[in-house]
This record gives structure tokens, sequence and C-alpha cells, in this order.
């Protein structure tokens, strides 16, 4: 049994955490991730979850905390956002690397210079190739639905890797939406107890974390994160499964909003995607064969699921909200068209677009599927939204 | 409880033999001491630097009790982290292993590097949290690990890879941090300074630390022979004489109680350390009179002010001044 609650993506992220009551949570205030842990730290201080929560000095320690008490045997979850998952970084690939399945929602934020408190996704693209598995979110619901999905994920014996739960600053933290939670007992079950793995804290069996690797073995460990971040394809898919027998709601490595027939099909991820359905529906309204591809899952790549949902296109428009500053274009771009090659025929297009929380609007949306069936591709990438 | 050098011959050292820590490396003496001065069951966590890397060569590992290294500058907020969840997982029940009776002690290590440096808010930060653990920092003055660079511990005038005795400049030109007067001012239960070869100082230090809740800090003074260019077999002898200059006092501060714990019988002037030491052989000479007279009349006027702290009379004054 759920029930529907008025939240905002901050509070359904803290609704779920308030469910999963980890062990422990690590936090350093940022905008716009602070109204999370203020409700979190509510939680803690009425006793509503057993968590111990450690206030750090800075993100950077935050992350460093985190990997303390998984690898003494917690189950751990902390929240960022921009600078403070800048300032995590070096600890981010050690997290992975060590194999912590810590999970982490990161509320999308600009990086600075210029400073800026909006969305865009600068701060979880860069951290793309940490070794984190990493969700985004359209919606509230799928901010609450993807963090109670990221628990089981980061931890099943096949994954060990840790989750980020991307979802857009402001535009989902700060907005009031329709969200269905599941009662608590349920999210109980669904995750099951954590059951560390060779922890710290077990004194009859004492286990060196984080020694020196050389050229003798580290390539063999790299080599299992990869092969780990490998396995979570199907972990992802069947704890999708499992997810919407609870909840009915379905989950998979992207959304497909009209593809089958469509000639013109656009790809993002974020809540952009609502903006884009909107674009979507008004041109299939005027028999216009277009359609959306919404990731859900960017880091494993689900590249062969890709291949099978867009090589019928003739064009591909790939939507960035994070620049590449690489004079070809951004991240997702990137990855879609090595994904396509030799698979597609599809012309495809980059667009960079709302970095520092632009909006863009359902006029913007069309005329990117304008552009398409202009036949206008470019080596590199359309700038949209912005003034020149 | 007193300390019975006998006794302890018998204990099993909690850092295995085969490590790769040099032949007469203080730091590692140093270590083992602080372990072998811990009773309880005990977690720790390591900065990285010359220690980490030379007990962990993977597949091999010198620990013999729960280690966990994650980085350079964060030794002690791992700590924090394996504390907070030791706390959440005990009072939930849920403590792995049969531990979840046990009391279990935490200690993180880190160089002066780690510690005085690049690790410093994460120190100053856990200090204040008041996790329950005690933070030892062996100190032997520089970057070691990377190759002997200054660190904000190394001495006035001492030659180090990035602050070399050149033609014009004589060394480093700053004095050093004292870190464990700051660490005094987080006002935590228990600060203390020692050194390996005063080992009953140290370990008596380390089991009172053991006794106390909450947060502890142990600064201590450990030699790098390759650093210091001294000879291995003086590495304790060099720490000895530090603590003879009154370059290294020893002494501990105990809710706000500041306690000296050895007063040298006389004044030893500081070239007496330095010249064991070639990182100082350039202040050594005529012509950097003036920096030794320096570097002494600050050496004077901390130890007058740490007698002071602890209430004890003016100590002995060099012969001539
Ligand atoms: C963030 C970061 N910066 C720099 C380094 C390089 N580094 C590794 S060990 C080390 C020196 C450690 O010095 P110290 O803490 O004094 O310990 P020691 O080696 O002397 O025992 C440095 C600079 C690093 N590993 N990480």
């Amino acid at each position: 049994m759920s029930k529907v609650l008025p939240l905002t993506g901050n509070e359904a992220g803290a609704e779920a955490m308030r469910q999963i009551a980890p062990d422990v949570v690590a936090a350093y205030p940022i905008t716009p991730q602070t109204e999370l842990m203020h409700r979190f730290a509510d939680y803690v201080a009425d006793g509503v979850v057993p968590t111990e929560l450690i206030l750090v000095e800075s993100e950077h320690s935050a992350m460093s905390a985190c990997v303390g008490a998984s690898a003494a045997g917690a189950r751990v979850m902390t929240a960022t956002s921009s600078q403070g998952m800048a300032l995590m970084w070096e600890i981010l690939y050690i997290a992975a690397a060590l194999r912590q399945p810590i999970v982490m929602p990161l509320v999308n934020r600009a990086l600075s210079a210029p400073i800026n408190i909006h969305c865009d996704h600068s701060d979880s693209m860069g951290a793309r190739d940490t070794g984190w598995i990493q969700l985004y979110c359209e919606n509230c619901q799928e901010v609450y639905d993807n963090v109670v999905q990221a628990v089981k994920i980061a931890e099943d014996k096949d994954v060990l890797l840790p989750v980020m739960v991307c979802y857009d600053g402001f535009i989902l933290s700060h907005t009031v939406e329709r969200v269905e939670v599941l009662e608590d007992h349920e999210v109980k079950e669904f995750i099951g107890p954590y059951v560390a793995d060779r922890p710290l804290l077990d004194l009859d069996h004492p286990v060196t974390y984080g020694p020196l690797d050389l050229q003798d073995y580290y390539f063999e460990h790299k080599r299992q994160e990869a092969e780990a971040m490998r396995n979570c394809k199907p972990v992802i898919q069947r704890v999708a499964g499992e997810y919407e027998l609870l909840s009915g709601r379905k989950y998979g490595p992207f959304d497909e909003y009209f593809t089958q027939d469509a000639e013109h099909i656009m790809v993002c991820l974020g809540s952009a995607a609502g903006t884009a359905k909107a674009a979507v529906d008004e041109l299939r309204d005027a028999g216009e064969k277009v359609g959306l591809l919404k990731l859900r899952v960017f880091r494993p790549f689900p590249a062969e699921e890709l291949i099978a949902a867009l090589s019928h296109a003739k064009g591909i428009a790939v939507m960035d909200r994070a620049d590449g500053v690489n004079s070809i274009g951004g991240p997702v771009f990137s990855e879609i068209r090595a994904a396509v090659y030799g698979h597609s025929s599809a012309k495809i297009s980059n667009y960079i677009y709302g970095l520092g929380g632009r909006d863009i609007d359902i006029d913007m949306m069309k005329s990117v599927f304008q552009d398409m069936k202009d036949g206008k591709y470019a080596e590199q990438a359309y700038y949209i939204g912005v003034r020149e | 409880m007193a300390i019975k050098l006998k006794e302890l011959s018998h204990r099993e050292s909690r850092v295995a033999p085969g490590h790769r820590a040099c032949a007469g490396c203080g730091s590692i003496i140093a270590i083992k001491e602080v372990l072998m001065a811990v009773e309880q069951p005990v977690v720790i966590s390591f900065a990285t630097g010359c220690l980490e890397v030379a007990t962990t060569i993977f597949p091999y590992s010198a620990w013999r009790v729960p280690y966990i290294h994650c980085a350079f500058e964060n030794s002690a907020a791992v700590m924090s982290g394996v504390e907070a969840a030791y706390l959440s997982l005990k009072k939930q029940g849920k403590l792995p292993g049969e531990s979840g009776n046990k009391d279990i002690k935490f200690i993180a290590f880190g160089g002066d590097g780690g510690t005085y440096d690049i690790g410093f808010q994460a120190l100053s930060g856990a200090m204040e949290r008041g996790h329950d653990m005690l933070y030892v920092c062996y100190d032997n003055q520089a970057y070691m690990n990377t190759g002997i660079q200054r660190s904000g511990s190394t001495p006035r005038g001492a030659a180090t890879s990035t602050s070399p005795a050149g033609r014009v400049i004589p060394g480093k030109t700053q004095f050093r941090k004292d870190l464990t007067k700051i660490m005094a001012a987080h006002d935590i239960p228990y600060v203390a300074q020692s050194t390996p070869d005063r080992w009953r100082d140290l370990m008596t230090k380390v089991q009172k630390a053991m006794e106390i809740k909450g947060p502890k800090f142990l600064n201590i003074l450990s030699s790098c022979f390759r650093g210091w260019r001294c000879e291995p077999q003086e590495s304790l002898e060099v720490t000895n004489l530090a603590v003879e200059t009154r370059f290294w006092p020893l002494y501990e501060v105990e809710n706000g109680k500041w306690k000296l714990n050895y007063k040298p019988k006389k004044h030893v002037p500081i070239e007496e350390w330095m010249k064991l030491q070639r990182r100082f052989q350039h202040i050594l000479k005529p012509q950097n009179k003036h920096l030794l007279e320096e570097i002494q009349r600050d050496i004077d006027r901390r130890w007058d002010e740490l007698l002071f702290l602890c209430g004890e009379e003016a100590g002995p004054k060099p012969e001539q001044s």
C-alpha cells in the first residue's frame, strides 16, 4: 500500500532516506542539497532513524567518512551538489575502487566559475568516470524511486559499487510534486538488511583496506572494478523488475517516448525530458514522426540497448546540460555517437542547453526537431538558449 | 598501569616483521610502541606516506589489526566514519563477529605532511566533533615518502629537497608550526608529545589516552635518517637529543591542565642536536651564526612559554647569553 504525498525532490530524497535508515550519514551543506539534510537531521534529532549523523567540516571529509564507515560495515549515505562534489573528487574514485556501496543523492548544480547555484549537469558529468553508477531523474517520483533502488543495486554482491542519484537542482529539488511513497516496511523488506563483506569491525578477521598496489596487481584490480560495472546492468534490471512488482512503476536503462517509429529522436536526461515530451506531443499532433529517449542509467552506459533503440532513426539530437569545453560537444553526445557508430546511418547532432539553470522551453525543444527535419547537423555542438 | 619491559618483550607486535620500512626508521618504532601499549581491540587508519607504503604492499600486509588507508589528507575523517559506524552498529546490536560486546579503540595515524598540512582540516574537524579516537602524528619533519620536501613541521634552517641550502637561501626560512599547541587549543581531553626513544613516556601516554573517552592527540617526533641525514643507528639518539635540547619537550595537556613530563638537567644548546644531522650542516657554518642564534632564541622562548603553561619554575639558562 503506497500513499501519496506532496514532496519536493529534496523531501522525496529525505523520505527515502528515512525509510532506508542508513547506519551512518556524513554530510556538509551546499545549496541546493541543504533541505534534504535539514529534513534528515530532523529525523535523527527526533530519534526516528538510528543513524549516526556526522556533520563533517567539508565534503572531502564527508566522502572520506563514508568510506571509513562503509568499510567498517555500515550502510552509508551522503548527499551533495556542485562544488561539494568537486571537493569529493579524489575520494569518489577511492569509494568505487574500494568497492563500497555508498548511495549519494547528487542535486545537480553548475560548477564555478562563475559561481552559480542553479541546475546543470557539469558536476555529475565530470564524475562520470569515477566508477560510480549514475541514475538520473526526471521528476520527484523518480528521485524517490531511484534512491530506494540505488541501495539494492549498490549492495548487490555482483556489484558493490557506489551509486549517485542525480536530480536537477531547484527544478526538482525545490519543486513540490505528487509523489507516491511505499510503506516503511515495504522499503525495509525490499532493500533487506545490509551484510558487509569483510568489515573492518570484524576483529576476529582483521583486514587491510587500501594497500599500495603496484605494477603487478593494480591493473587486475581495476579490471575487476570494470567488470563490476558491467555486471550491474542485469542487476539494475532485476532490481527494477522487483521494484515494479512492489510499486507498479516501471524502470529501465532509459525510457522511450514515441521512438519506435520515429525518424527524428531526441536524447536527453533529467528534468528537461518533461519539456521534451511536451514538444514531442505537439509535433506528433502535427503528424511528425518524432520521439524522445530519456536516459536514466548513464553509468553503466547502456550502449547495446541504445543501439537497438536508436539505430533506425534518420537523425538523433543529443541534449547536454554540461559542456565538454573541448570544441566537440557534451559528454552524453560523445557517448551516444560512439555507441551507435557502425550500427546506424543516423546523423547525430549535439545541443548544449540550460547551463547555470537557464530555462529551456517547448519551443526550443521543437526547434531542435525542426533542425533535424531541415537536415541541420553540425560537427560541433549547437548552443541553445544563449546570447551569442 | 606501570609498563614493564619484561612484559613487553613477550607481547606480540601488532606490526608484523617483514614490512619494508628502512632499517633505522624512527617512525616504525614509534608506531610499534603505540600499538604495543594498546591492550584493547583496535582499528587503525593511515594517511598516505612512508609507513602506509612500507607496511602494505599488496599482496602483503604487516598489520595484525584491522587497517584502512584511504588517501593522504583524510586519516582523521576516515576514522570518524569508522567510529560512527561502530557507535551505530553497536546501538543497533549489529556489530559483526564477536566484537559486539567488545570495547573497540580507534587510532588514526598520519605523518607530519598528512597532519600539519594537508590533513590539518580533517584532523581539526574530527577533534572538534568529539569522536572517540586517538590521532597519532608520527612527525619526521618533512614529506619523506615523496623525497624529503619541506612541510609545516620542518624546522627553520633545515635543508630539504624543496628548501635546499642554496647559495642565497639557507634552507627553510620559516619556523615550524606548533601543532601540539594548536591541538591543545582545541580543548580536547588529552594532548601530548613524545618520542620513540622515550618509550616509557610514549607508551604511558598511549595507555592514558586509551582510558580517556573522546578525541585525543599525540604528536611523536620520530627521525628519518634519510631526510635528517644522520646515520641509521642514530635514529633514537637523535630524537633523544631533540628532547635534551628542549627542541621537543615531553609534555601533556589533560583536560586543560598542562604538565611537563621531563625537564632536562642542563641547557644543551641546539647545535648539539644539529651536529648529528647534515640537513643543518650549513647552519653550523660561521657565516650563519646569526641564524643559529635566532633558532636558539626561538627554542628558549617556546620553552619558557611552556614552563609557564605547566606552572614550572624557569629552567636553567644558557651559560652565556
Ligand atoms: C592529495 C595528495 N597530494 C600529494 C600526494 C603525494 N604524497 C604522497 S605521500 C606524501 C608525503 C607524505 O609525507 P608525510 O605525511 O610527512 O609522511 P612521511 O612520508 O614523511 O611518512 C605526498 C606529498 C598524495 N598522495 N595525495
